[in-house]
């Protein structure tokens, strides 16, 4: 299987961890991965990209028009992203209305459990649910658990389980 | 199938710094920059996981860490020293000379290149300078391929007693893939350094016999069998052509070629020494094709090796000779090369939202200060988050690394030529931006008579590459503890008579300091006036959760004349066009209260401490 996808936010969302648990799910899934990630001065709240590529790539870019599916943790980005995403490739997005996006409010539902931070892993376990990404809601939470440090662990499980629900 | 046991997700830089603890590396050193930082991050990491003894140091600049390095390969030992493209600038000269005096334990200098560029002042190819300075430098495709060009490194440097580059791009460094790691093997390396001073000390009367060794050794390593291109080959379909490639570029061309099926069949060799190019490689394609594609980053390395004629690249305008090489550029050019139809054209793309200091940033707190009270000044600053100050119009330069201090004191006798009257020069440098360049240029302002203030944004840490200590912490970056270093004594030692340390969160008092300092370096005895701007950075959370926090709100005071937008560009305050007034982004707003002093109509108010 191959799956490509994109995950934009503006610096400080948690865009790089979201990144990360998705690479580390298809390691576990045993397929190969590669990743590219936004670093410097960009992270200082502008807007940045990831790339997620599960199977056999060797470019760590996607190409315009090749995502299959588009995480957007800023729906104002939509406009900035949105070409990298093929014709008929999902949208999950983090807002209160979506348009043609499958969209959650995940900053308000992470406000209200007291935690802006999880507003991040409320839309990937939303996404997750959907069933179109590569990955299944168990093993993503396996690999939360691995990752999360032990401090922000709980609060991480929360955030994605709000996603779910 | 993938051994779960064996592989994990590596970050290019982590890749790196894994092959250097599992090579045997004694002594790691680096300074901090962006694609660059992760690398001795991790190689503290993986040293403590595995146990692996090696001195690793956050060093002050790039041309310190390098000299210590080299002279722990000078010992005999395995040494390395990391660092950006620009770096490398800085680490010039130790790094030129080496290669012609040579190595003993094998040394690896990483400089990683940010074409694009995403997060530096040039898109200079480090390998050009390899080239210039003689040295063989890899150049992997990805992290996998980072980590074991390492090993490669590391017996190519010791084999010919020369130093040796890798040079991984931003899209390698930031790249994550799933890496083998293994135990890092264990080598006796004990100090042994042989005196011999006609090459150590190599006086003139020595080079030009060392350069002809050095010329022999490239000679050599041009015709080593192992480092001949790798050829994928396209079965014959186009047999006059062929594509050479390196570097992300390599992996970027692979992936399309495969996409576009039957018609992406043709030869494609990936270099990984970059240089020297494989001798009898140049020789015999030369031969075997009419039209040679050359695609790599940033500038026409192996292009310029190959020769003129069959090429299609940079000098013949077949691929763009500034900017990245995207997999979209890459798509376009093959395209062409391939005489197929072009790909349809993509409607250009919103522009995202720039970068900003973050709500709360003591930086942006001195920069309100400096431009409203020098509202005629010019504003001299360095590299680090602060240079957001531009989005604001606190900062009017940017160069180099410690280049802020040299202009201060050139504006200042370009003014002071024209006459008495000289415009406020107020400079501003980070904490370890000053350690980094700063401290040499503030010795020459002070001697050379330069009038100016100098502000010191100290937030105790090197803030945009990943928060890094500076020597003043005592924090050294394997976390043990080192005897502190301070700026103001510094200061004082550099010969200057005007110093004060305020918290710009004050702006009263920072303002009030700003009119002194202006007051001093107009007065008959006067000089530089330095202020150092001390507050922690607020992204350091139990710095953030020690400080105070109010209660922020605006009120129906507020006109909607945007001065706090403008003028402060705070993130947390947003503006509303359709009932045209201000508001507080209660998310991201941290209480700090500086803002209160930015709206004219006093409609900013601070209320209590809200914790």
């Amino acid at each position: 299987m191959k799956q490509q996808i994109v995950i934009s936010g503006i610096g400080g969302q948690g865009v790089l961890f979201v990144t990360r648990i998705l690479a580390v799910a298809a390691i576990e899934k045993g397929m190969e991965v590669l990743t590219s990630e936004t670093h410097g001065m960009a992270m200082r709240g502008g807007t940045v990209i990831s790339h997620v590529k599960v199977g056999p790539f060797t470019s760590p870019l996607i190409r315009t028009g090749q995502a299959d599916i588009g995480l957007f943790l800023h729906a104002g980005n939509l406009e900035v992203h949105r070409l990298f995403l093929k014709p008929g490739g999902m949208i999950y997005m983090n807002a209160a209305k979506g348009g043609d996006a499958e969209a959650i409010d995940a900053t308000r539902i992470a406000r209200e459990h007291g935690s802006l931070v999880i507003a991040n892993l409320v839309l990937l376990g939303f996404a997750v649910r959907q069933g179109r990404l590569f990955c299944d809601l168990a093993t993503v939470e396996a690999v939360l658990k691995r990752i999360s440090p032990v401090e922000q662990l709980e609060t991480n499980l929360v955030g994605f389980k709000l996603g779910i629900a | 199938m993938i051994n779960h046991s064996e592989q994990r997700i590596l970050m290019g830089n982590e890749a790196i710094g894994r092959g250097l603890v599992e090579e045997g590396c004694t002594l790691a050193a680096a300074y901090p920059g962006t694609p660059a930082s992760e690398i001795l991050s991790s190689v503290v990491a993986f040293a403590k996981e595995t146990g692996a003894a090696l001195h690793t140091e956050w060093s002050v600049n790039e041309k310190v860490a390098c000299e210590t390095a080299l002279a722990n390969s000078m010992a005999g030992r395995r040494s390395a020293v990391a660092m950006k493209q620009v770096g490398l600038n800085v680490a010039a000269d130790p790094f030129t000379r080496a290669t012609y005096l040579g190595v003993k334990g094998g040394f690896i200098l990483i400089a990683a290149d940010d074409p694009g560029p995403h997060s530096s002042q040039t898109e200079q190819d480090s390998r050009l300078f390899a080239h210039f300075a003689k040295a063989p430098v890899f150049d992997p495709s990805s992290p996998r391929e980072a980590r074991e060009m390492v090993a490669e490194a590391f017996t190519l440097s010791e084999k010919y007693e020369i130093p040796v580059m890798l040079r991984p791009t931003t899209r390698v460094c930031h790249a994550r893939q799933n890496v083998a790691c293994r135990p890092p093997q264990s080598r006796e390396q004990k100090a042994n350094f042989e005196k011999n001073p006609g090459r150590w000390v190599a006086t003139p009367q020595f080079l030009t016999e060392l350069h002809r060794l050095l010329n022999g050794k490239l000679d050599r390593i041009a015709k080593e069998p192992a480092f001949n291109p790798v050829l994928a080959p396209g079965g014959g379909a186009r047999p006059q052509t062929c594509i050479v490639a390196s570097g992300v570029a390599f992996a970027h061309a692979s992936e399309l070629l495969d996409t576009l099926g039957p018609e992406g069949r043709i030869d494609l060799y990936q270099v990984r020494l970059a240089y020297p190019l494989h001798q009898p490689f140049i020789e015999e394609i030369r031969k075997r094709y009419e039209k040679i594609l050359v695609l790599e980053e940033t500038d026409a390395v192996i292009e310029m090796q190959l020769g003129d004629g069959l090429v299609c690249g940079r000098g013949s305008g077949d691929v763009p000779r500034q900017g990245e090489l995207t997999p979209d550029v890459i798509e376009e050019i093959l395209r062409k090369f391939l005489d197929l139809p072009a790909a349809p054209a993509v409607s250009a793309a919103k522009k995202g939202i720039r970068p900003s200091l973050c709500a709360g940033c003591g930086h942006r707190a001195a920069f309100y200060a400096i431009r409203d009270t020098f509202p005629a000044g010019i504003f001299p600053s360095d590299i680090g988050c602060y240079t957001l100050g531009m989005n604001f119009g606190a900062v009017d330069t940017c160069h180099c690394m410690g280049a802020c201090i040299g202009q201060g004191a050139g504006f200042y006798h370009a003014y002071a030529a024209g006459g008495t009257d000289f415009p406020t020069i107020v400079v501003t440098i980070g904490d370890s931006t000053f350690f980094h360049a700063g401290i040499p240029g503030l010795i020459n302002a002070v001697f050379q008579g330069a009038r100016f203030i100098l502000v010191i944004l100290d937030n105790a840490t090197t803030a945009m590459t990943g928060h890094q200590p500076t020597p003043q912490l005592g924090v050294r970056a394997d976390g043990s503890e080192g005897r502190k270093v301070f700026i103001p004594d510094i200061v004082r030692a550099c010969g200057v008579r005007r110093l004060r340390e305020i918290d710009p969160y004050d702006v009263e008092a920072f303002t009030a300091a700003l009119k002194e300092a202006d007051s001093f370096i107009r007065s008959p005895e006067g000089g530089i006036a330095v202020l150092i701007a001390g507050h922690p950075c607020i992204v350091n959370r139990a710095a953030r959760e020690a400080q105070v926090v109010f209660a922020m709100s605006i009120t129906d005071d507020c006109v909607g004349c945007r001065a706090c937008i403008d003028t402060f560009e705070c993130p947390a305050i947003l503006f509303d066009g359709e009932e045209n007034r201000a508001g507080i982004d209660q998310n991201r707003c941290i209480g700090c209260g500086v803002c209160v002093h930015v709206c004219p109509a006093g409609a900013i108010r601070a209320e209590g401490e809200k914790r």
